[in-house]
């Protein structure tokens, strides 16, 4: 009797967990494919590259009121919120910063005075081997093999913030809060974000699907450069040939592609 | 025989009203974290993971500390073990249960948490540390519960629980050693990028584990009809002086690597721990009272008179499981993010709130260690008697 | 068996319990929203699918969107007649069913599904 009983709940336990299991193996061989009669393309404006790179020419850029717009319409165009009073909650996509915070590895005591008081763009360096891509259990953020960019599906980060701990160069804002109370002037052609999950530079990988240049690029008077680092012919190439450049951390191995000419 | 943990005096009851206040408690305030976010802890940019990751990091080591009376009893057939591994499993399921919920309150999306099953990743040290987590949960749970059942009925555990007990053993090793690795492996944060971390967890671990059970073991006796036996205790004993003998070995490795290579990005963190760096050190008094603490560990567990004697044993169990929570709790994970990427300092205080979330959490696990303890311990009481 | 009476009475209150819902809600159940569409909705007369498509299906239909353009740079949708949309929940969904709280919410309150979208995405984009 004792035994039998035990037997039937041990049974029904395991049917409930059976049971309780198919709609989500269901929803899985569901999963993927086209719908009827439908399919998806690139937009025909689209720019393309192998691995999207940028040139940022620091001569051009010698003050923070050269600095200012640049900042300003990446923020601007991207929601992001930039009136949070407590620094802790900060988000940033693309910031200024002292030479010694930028190229922490390069600090000589004596440095050429201009460039050790110029200012410095700091945003994602779109790594071409990205920590935060390997340290993300959810894919959430991931490497774009079409134009190798670093982008976040906010749809799916569960905010666990290992990619903050995995980049070596702080490009990575967490929402610690509901960022939209602080967002001076809402775009609304571009979503905001959630409480919750992390967000960065996307490279605008919006505005590169439409055709247009980034929105940093176009506000920078030329100071930035944009382009296919695996096309020789390619703007940002043509400036790295000429010009002697450095990069953020270079010996991590990360392969940053957002080099800075001092 | 969860029967057994419905019946108690009202000591025992009493205990549990407290931690269900606590649960309690501690759950409200999660509510109230869960609608306003994360911002209500003292995380940031800078310092992202913060008490929640420290208290998980710190409660794996003492799930894998477990292992310490396992591993003599089954794979070295150390007999005097077999009174008190039941207490090591139940323990170790308690922390893990804590670490899951450590887990659980520190993401920021927990509604998402089943996306790491549901796109598995696996260059991700995360997904792997879900896996060892609930693996180790499971492992202890089915043989702690089925080796105790056994027991009670007077017979020899199931055959086909033993390759279990085996795996549990590598098992209990692998889930500090996977921990470990989620901060060891990334570029750029000095403090953690060392080889010398998985086995410096594993060591603290070996300590801070089995301290503890000393201690449950010294209240069980005190407080019950079963004892778990001088010998027992006494082997634990040594256990633990090994261990944090080691844990510090370890720790100065680190000391002279960092001071004599001279490399500022190695020094810089433990500067900021122990004497403060650009005038920031909120940490240094506790870093200091982690070394005392340890070192006195050190003296009591090592010296065989105050070894053999019971009280200061316990006391000696008390400052190592404070000094290794400090060590490994505050210290390691803000030490790590302090200074930041661009060596700009900015420092990390926990909040009200996210103290008591954590709190809640504690007590969780204490209410599952107190059921399970009691189910053991009647067990124990019902053969021994 | 001594504790039948116990047993069952337990079993009644526990069955009384579960079901409560639906004997609450007995008759009570309450009519299938109607939908409005804005202006601009009625004047193109179809969706990017067809309506019984849409109205089944559109959350598989976004989350195949969603997916293409945030994973594969992908935004461009041809339906079965050939016509382009651009795949933008906001700029093209939201643009057109301006009127969330007589379209979106209606339907959804009604099965009791809340959908986070509007957490990010901006409805009424252009904001007439």
């Amino acid at each position: 009797m004792n035994n039998s009983r035990r037997r039937f709940l041990q049974i029904a336990g395991v049917s409930a967990l059976g049971l309780g299991a198919k709609p989500v193996l269901d929803a899985f061989a569901a999963g993927g494919g086209e719908g009827p009669g439908f399919h998806v393309a690139r937009g025909e404006d689209a720019l393309d590259a192998k691995q999207w790179a940028m040139v940022i020419d620091t001569r051009q850029l010698q003050s923070s009121a050269d600095l200012e717009p640049i900042v300003e319409a990446c923020h601007k165009v991207h929601n992001v919120p930039t009136t949070i009073v407590n620094k802790n909650h900060e988000i940033k996509w693309i910031w200024e910063a002292h030479y010694h915070n930028a190229f922490t590895d390069k600090t000589n005591p004596f440095l050429n005075e201009s460039v050790e008081h110029r200012p410095f763009l700091l945003l994602c360096n779109h790594c071409e081997n990205p920590p935060c891509v390997r340290a993300c259990p959810t894919k959430a953020t991931f490497k774009r093999e079409r134009d190798g960019i670093v982008l976040m599906d906010f749809h799916r980060c569960i905010g666990c913030r290992f990619c903050m701990a995995a980049c070596p160069f702080g490009a990575r804002s967490f929402n610690f809060r509901d960022p939209r109370p602080f967002i001076q002037e809402t775009n609304k052609q571009f979503p905001t974000r959630a409480k919750g999950v992390v967000e960065k530079c996307n490279f605008c990988a919006e505005r590169l699907a439409v055709g247009k240049m980034p929105a940093c690029v176009e506000a920078s008077n030329g100071a930035i450069a944009f382009g296919d680092l695996y096309d020789e012919h390619s703007e940002v190439r043509e400036l790295l040939k000429e010009n002697y450049t450095i990069r953020r951390k270079q010996t991590l191995g990360t392969e940053p592609a957002v080099y800075y000419i001092v | 025989m969860l029967e057994l943990a419905v019946k108690g005096n009202k000591w025992y009851w009493g205990w549990m009203v407290v931690l269900l206040g606590v649960i309690g408690a501690g759950f409200g305030l999660y509510l109230m974290q869960l609608k306003f976010g994360l911002g209500i802890t003292g995380m940031s940019r800078d310092v992202s993971w913060g008490f929640y990751i420290a208290n998980f990091t710190y409660l794996v080591g003492v799930a894998a500390g477990g292992v310490m009376v396992v591993l003599p009893f089954y794979l070295h057939d150390y007999k005097a073990y077999g009174k008190i591994t039941i207490l090591g499993e139940f323990l170790a399921i308690a922390a893990i249960v804590m670490c899951l919920l450590f887990i659980l309150v520190d993401l920021g999306v927990p509604t998402r948490a089943l996306n790491v099953l549901l796109y598995p990743t696996l260059n991700s040290v995360l997904f792997y540390d879900a896996i060892v987590l609930n693996g180790y949960l499971f492992l202890n749970l089915v043989i702690g519960w089925n080796v105790l059942e056994a027991e009670r009925n007077g017979v020899h555990y199931q055959s086909w629980l033993k390759p279990l007990i085996y795996i549990s053993i590598p098992w209990a090793v692998s889930i500090h050693t996977v921990t470990a690795y989620l901060y060891c492996g990334l570029p750029g944060r000095h403090f953690w990028l060392t080889a010398v971390l998985a086995p410096r967890f594993l060591a603290s671990a070996f300590a801070a584990g089995p301290a503890l059970l000393i201690l449950l073991c010294l209240f069980i006796r005190r407080f019950t009809n079963f004892d778990p036996g001088r010998q027992q205790i006494q082997t634990l004993a040594k256990t633990v002086a090994y261990a944090i003998c080691i844990n510090v070995f370890f720790f100065l490795c680190e000391i002279f690597v960092a001071f004599y290579s001279q490399i500022p990005g190695h020094m810089d963190h433990i500067k900021y721990l122990f004497v403060g760096l650009h005038g920031h050190g909120v940490l240094v008094p506790w870093m200091w009272a982690s070394m005392i603490l340890m070192t006195v560990g050190i003296v009591l567990t090592v010296t065989p008179a105050t070894r053999k004697n019971e009280t200061s044993l316990a006391i000696a169990c008390i400052v190592i499981i404070m000094g290794t929570w400090i060590d490994k709790g505050l210290g390691m994970i803000s030490g790590g993010f302090v200074p930041n990427p661009m060596h700009e300092v900015n420092e990390y205080i926990p909040t009200l709130p996210e103290i008591g979330i954590t709190l809640g959490v504690y007590a969780m696990g204490a209410l599952v260690l107190t059921v399970l303890y009691k189910m053991a311990v009647g067990v124990k009481e019902e053969v021994h008697g | 068996m001594k504790d039948k009476k116990k047993i069952l009475v337990g079993l009644a209150v526990f069955i009384a319990a579960i079901t409560f819902p639906f004997w609450y809600n007995m008759g009570k159940a309450a009519p299938a929203p109607e939908v409005e569409l804005t202006a601009k909705a009625k004047a193109a007369k179809v969706c990017v699918m067809p309506t019984a498509y849409m109205q089944a299906n559109h959350m598989q239909l976004l989350d195949v969107w969603r997916h293409k353009v945030t994973r594969n740079g992908e935004r461009m949708f041809v339906n079965a007649d050939g016509k382009m949309f651009n795949m933008s929940l906001s700029n093209t969904c939201l643009d057109c069913h301006s009127n969330y709280e007589q379209f979106c919410a209606r339907c959804h309150n009604y099965a009791s599904v809340s959908p986070y979208c509007w957490d990010c995405h901006i409805d009424n984009p252009k904001g007439e």
